[in-house]
């Protein structure tokens, strides 16, 4: 499976079809891959197998195979430029928008591939939110931020409805009393976590199963960071999230999964409390003990 | 001695004045132990000396040259006979144009009395007086300011400092040049705007709706006595520039998002080459190809239509004035869209909008000021353009908003007033100038205004 | 399988209709492409297509006698008598004795139209180099009339009503015989490139044009680049953030937008009507078109300055170099590649610029090649929009050739600054 560029945003697409009524059957899991722990769950909403990303000729990430449960909080840490971010980014293609990247391998997102020609990218999306590194409102009011998402996707009929997504979703994501006197003002003069949270709060407010996080605070302070650690923590409630962080505490403190990448290889995966105290690969280990990264 | 002659010779006196500074720093700074002792490099001094000698001499010889006719001029009429002095003076322009039409060995109107003809040996006496004076005095001003850095010339003399400081001068004095165009433009069309509404009320000129600005040649002839009113002039500018901004708007805008944001890299190295040649295309070459294939196409094709189309359309002139603005307008455009932070792009995509959606509901709500700042630019090069207008549009100042008939537009008429006879005493000449106060004037408000907006955009993303 | 509301029924209807709206959007972006690519078709094909035949121009040879009597020469062989001598009257004779049925004033006279007025001077110019000729003989080819030209091309419609076409049915059949006895040649017209401005479109060349051009942009170079990398140094480099700056920064960015035709003006109030210089000169053409490459080359120039990178200049005064000699002997040759890119096109902005010439006289109709900076010119620009003026035919073909020639000049100006750019262009 190619994901090229000429292929980027498949909306001339011809419809997708429904979803396929088959059981959803877990992929088996190819033999010989290195990666310690174990990589399947019991009920997954994404599945990955053998996931290479090249850039150019440059290797991004090679033969990645881990399962995303669901209502499961999955923290993914490594060095920089392991590759995390890049497989993160293949899980709601993103990549698609870099002209020179191209993926290979299986992602399923409830058994669809997701880069099967006939699944429209704008669904994936829509089921795939995504919170980046950087807050990055839209330069309109913050009500409009969080309705942007309903209006595109006609969720909502007429202004009581998105009124009420709105509302709901700024709920969810803890900035409702805050903003709720100033939902006109521009989402850029917020701080930078109440920007991350905006952005939460849009990515919410299509109602997506998955959402992605690329390290969203590590542009924050301390106090706004524990603020979107708590977030995550309720938001598990309904949705599944996948996290890349830096932080190692962060990543201890929020996932119940976590998964560690080196030099583009998925090294080791398991249980939080596992992987932070009994760490079975040697790099695992001395990347937790802070001997390098 | 010729002007260039001059200036070939101050420019060896500069190379010898150079030669001698230099050697005159290893001089002085013998003594001390050598060259190491000078404040600053021998070359320093060198350029020092060089920069006394030609500096004084070619600002004389500039003023010189200003001056020149001005004096020579007024000498050779303050020797012309009494009665020919006493006449008023716009008839004295015609005489001293005579004059000068004789020395130059050209043609002259009118018949040539002895008179005119001394005045004409005078007048020539006094230039090769002139020219032979300049060359003396600058060259005087040259070798004594080489003598004066000679004698300056002293291991203490901080010359690096001083070279550096005229340089500076130099390139404070360059960019000022900014500064002194404007106040010129302004000036040069402010003063004889003035003398224009000496002539003709400013309310008639902003306000009259009529034009047609030949005036009466003798007192008695009637009719034609000329009208000033502008606002033809106005509405068939606004009917040009507004036809050619509904092409070029849409087209350029579209033309930048698509390759922006769809194109692939292959047909974007295409596409962007071909736009650049077509904003490098002269504009004369538009106007030659919108009176020889755009006008009669169009009125051809109202004929078959059964309209009444005129043969130098408004429509014509529009069309054509709008492709050479797309270029403009895309480039401008691209580079507002470029601006755009791609993580807006991200974060409207990773919500799962297309392509298009992002396009018109994030990129282009961001990049609106740049857009619209861009935009302002186009009308004012619209609004400014005047080869297609001359060459693809009428004379005929029609007060009409329909594009099928012949409009004539600002720039159209101050061609036309200042082509051929100038007369600057006659409001018909004057007019241009006002025409052209008024045309700086509009195109300045949408400049300044565009740049403020792009500005305060940039700086928005920077 | 708990599903999501994104593949439901209602969802997937309307994400087809939101892809019909993306294949909208996409095709009026690419339609706008296409249309600006095929105006610019459309431009150049007109051109080429109107101009290709002005390169070629029709010759006819004639059999030539210098006959000294009807030459009105008489013994006379001296320069002056040979410069002075009835050149016409040969070329005449020649015409009636090609073709001896031809009678009556009328007729004689479409006859004689058939030759340019042209040729009586290759005639004299041949004599004057060659006084034995006189006496003699000779076949010579000299260029056909305009309207002859244009028939040969095939732009005049010989089976057109004889009332609707310049070229009379009797001068048709003239020319069919020259041309079935081998006496009607098109040849590479060389007096386009050689020749300056003519009423006569086959006598007609931009030499003296481009010569204008020439020595007007030669003017504006002198003096634009020495002046716009100063300023350019001075604000880039020295400039305090003060009110002074920021307004020449405002009046640089305005006078990039101000229309060119208002530069014009500024020329004819300030150097013609107060310096006094003349009229229809390059110098005052060079100036005015300095004010207005200015900003070009000043906004280049900055850009230039602006990408060499500070810690080259923290290197050099950081060795105790003083502010002046970092810039000149570091910053500058760094940075001279994109200053003479944004020179080099400012200069190509300047050879097409006509309005602003315009207002200074140079519109004049001048046969001259002018030979200095202050002998009256024209310039390429201006001869077009001259010729454009022009009502015969052969002049359109002539202006659409000059345009050739003269985008041929910006398309080598502009491809250098490409070369410029792409060779020493560096990204630090």
């Amino acid at each position: 499976m190619n994901a090229t560029a000429s292929e980027m945003l498949l909306v001339n697409e011809p419809p997708p079809p429904p979803p396929p009524a088959e059981p959803v059957a877990a992929d088996p899991v190819p033999a010989g891959i290195e990666t310690v722990g174990r990589i399947t769950v019991d009920q997954p909403r994404m599945t990955s197998r053998n996931v290479s990303v090249m850039y150019g000729d440059k290797m991004g990430i090679e033969d990645v195979n881990l399962d995303i449960g669901k209502n499961e909080v999955l923290a993914m840490i490594g060095p920089s430029g392991c590759g995390k971010s890049t497989f993160l980014r293949c899980l709601n293609r993103m990549n698609d928008t870099v002209d020179v990247c191209r993926v290979t391998g299986t992602i399923r997102l409830d058994g669809e591939d997701v880069h099967d020609p006939r699944l429209d990218v704008v669904q994936l999306r829509a089921r795939v939110g995504m919170v980046f590194q950087k807050p990055n409102p839209f330069p309109k009011s913050i009500y409009d931020n969080v309705a942007y998402g309903p209006r595109i996707h006609g969720l909502a009929e007429g202004r009581r409805e998105t009124d009420a997504i709105v509302q709901r979703s700024l709920e969810k994501a803890g900035l409702w009393n805050e903003v709720r006197d100033r939902l006109e003002q521009p989402g850029t003069g917020l701080s930078g976590g109440q920007q991350q949270r905006l952005c939460i709060a849009r990515a919410i407010a299509v109602s997506p199963e998955v959402i992605l996080m690329d390290e969203p605070c590590s542009a924050l302070d301390p106090i706004a960071t524990a603020r979107i650690e708590e977030l995550i923590d309720e938001l598990r409630e309904n949705y599944t999230i996948v996290i890349v962080t830096h932080s190692m505490q962060q990543a201890a403190r929020v996932s119940q999964r976590t998964a560690y990448f080196h030099l583009g290889r998925l090294i080791e995966v398991g249980e939080t409390s596992q992987i932070f105290t009994n760490p079975r690969h040697d790099l695992t280990e001395d990347y937790i003990t802070g001997r390098f990264g | 001695m010729t002007g260039a002659a001059l200036v070939l010779v101050l420019l060896a006196l500069a190379a010898v004045a150079f030669h001698l500074g230099r050697k005159r720093a290893f001089a002085v700074s013998a003594p001390l132990g050598g060259a190491k002792h000078l404040h600053s490099l021998p070359g320093y001094y060198g350029s020092l000396a060089a920069l006394w000698c030609a500096v004084p001499a070619v600002i004389v010889l500039v003023l010189w040259l200003s001056l020149e006719s001005r004096i020579v001029e007024n000498l050779v009429v303050s020797g012309l006979p009494e009665e020919v002095r006493a006449l008023p003076p716009e008839r004295l322009d015609l005489v001293v144009n005579d004059i000068r039409n004789l020395v130059e060995g050209n043609i002259v109107s009118g018949e040539v009395d002895p008179e005119m003809r001394a005045a004409a040996g005078r007048y020539r006496e006094l230039q090769r007086t002139s020219a032979a004076a300049s060359a003396v005095v600058v060259l005087i001003v040259a070798v004594a300011g080489l003598g004066v850095a000679w004698r300056r010339v002293a291991p203490a003399l901080r010359a690096r400092n001083q070279v550096e400081r005229i340089v500076r001068f130099f390139l404070i004095a360059c960019s000022t040049v900014a500064i002194f165009t404007t106040i010129g433009i302004v000036l040069s069309v402010l003063f004889e705007a003035i003398r224009f509404f000496g002539h003709v009320p400013l309310t008639d000129f902003l306000l009259g709706l009529d034009w047609s600005p030949q005036m009466a040649i003798r007192e008695d002839q009637i009719g034609s006595s000329g009208a000033f009113g502008a606002v033809p002039l106005f509405a068939g500018t606004l009917l040009i520039s507004f036809i050619a901004m509904t092409v070029a708007a849409p087209v350029g805008l579209f033309a930048a998002v698509y390759l922006a944001e769809y194109a692939t890299p292959a047909f974007r190295s295409v596409a962007k080459p071909a736009l650049e040649i077509l904003a490098g295309v002269p504009t004369v070459v538009y106007g030659f190809f919108a009176a020889l294939v755009v006008a009669p196409l169009i009125r051809d094709t109202g004929t078959v239509l059964g309209l009444d189309v005129a043969s130098e359309s408004a429509l014509a002139a529009g069309l054509v004035m709008g492709v050479m603005i797309i270029p403009f307008v895309s480039s401008l455009s691209d580079d507002v869209i470029n601006a755009v932070p791609q993580s807006l792009r991200d974060g409207s995509y990773g919500l799962g909008a297309t392509r298009s959606e992002t396009i018109r509901r994030v990129v282009l709500p961001a990049a609106l000021p740049g857009i619209v700042g861009g935009l302002l630019l186009a009308i004012s090069r619209a609004i400014g353009e005047t080869m297609i207008v001359v060459m693809a549009a009428g004379l005929a100042a029609n007060l009409t908003a329909n594009p099928l008939q012949a409009v004539t537009t600002v720039t159209v008429q101050i061609v036309t007033l200042l082509v051929g006879d100038q007369e600057f005493d006659s409001p018909k000449t004057l007019a241009a100038f006002a025409l052209g106060l008024v045309l700086f004037t509009i195109t300045l408000c949408l400049n300044v205004a565009a740049l403020h907006v792009v500005r305060k955009y940039r700086e928005q993303y920077e | 399988m708990d599903t999501s509301i994104h593949t439901s029924e209602a969802m997937v209807r309307r994400r087809a209709k939101r892809r019909a709206a993306e294949r909208r959007f996409r095709a009026y972006g690419a339609t706008a492409v296409a249309l600006a690519i095929a105006a610019l078709g459309a431009l150049f094909a007109s051109i080429i297509g109107n101009g290709y035949t002005a390169f070629q121009q029709t010759y006819i040879e004639l059999e030539i006698t210098y006959d000294p009597e009807t030459l009105g020469l008489g013994e006379a062989r001296d320069a002056a008598a040979l410069s002075a001598a009835n050149y016409p009257g040969v070329v005449k004779k020649a015409m009636r004795e090609t073709f001896p049925e031809v009678t009556g004033r009328r007729a004689k006279r479409r006859l004689y139209g058939i030759v340019s007025s042209g040729a009586s001077f290759i005639l004299r110019e041949r004599v004057l180099a060659d006084p034995g000729l006189v006496g003699e003989t000779r076949r010579v080819w000299v260029p056909a009339d305009d309207d002859v030209d244009m028939l040969v091309k095939g732009h005049i419609d010989r089976d057109a009503p004889e009332a609707e076409r310049r070229v009379k049915d009797d001068q048709i059949a003239w020319i069919t015989r020259l041309e079935r006895a081998g006496r009607i040649e098109k040849r590479f017209n060389t007096t386009f490139f050689t020749a300056g401005d003519s009423r006569e479109p086959e006598l007609a060349g931009v030499r003296g044009a481009a010569a204008g051009s020439f020595f007007t942009l030669l003017v504006t170079l002198a003096l634009s680049f020495p002046i716009g990398v100063a300023a350019a140094v001075y604000l880039e480099e020295f400039a305090p953030t003060n009110r002074l700056t920021d307004l020449i920064e405002v009046n640089i960015n305005n006078l990039a937008a101000v229309p060119s035709i208002i530069f014009g003006l500024l020329g004819l109030a300030v150097f013609i009507n107060f310096f006094g210089l003349p009229r229809s000169a390059p110098l005052v053409g060079g100036l005015v078109l300095t004010l207005m490459t200015l900003p070009t080359i000043i906004i280049a120039s900055r850009a230039a300055l602006k990408s060499v990178p500070p810690s080259i200049r923290e290197a050099a005064l950081g060795m105790g170099a003083s502010k002046m000699q970092t810039i000149t002997h570091h910053v500058l040759p760094l940075a001279m590649p994109g200053m003479l890119t944004g020179t080099i096109i400012g200069m190509a902005q300047a050879l097409g610029e006509t309005a602003p010439l315009l207002m200074i006289g140079m519109v004049a109709f001048i046969v001259d090649v002018p030979g200095g900076l202050l002998d009256p010119s024209t310039a390429l620009p201006v001869q077009i929009f001259l010729w454009a003026d022009s009502p015969e035919r052969a002049f359109i073909e002539r202006t659409s050739a000059a345009i050739m020639v003269l985008l041929a000049f910006l398309i080598t100006m502009n491809a250098l600054a490409v070369v410029l750019r792409r060779r020493f262009e560096r990204r630090w």
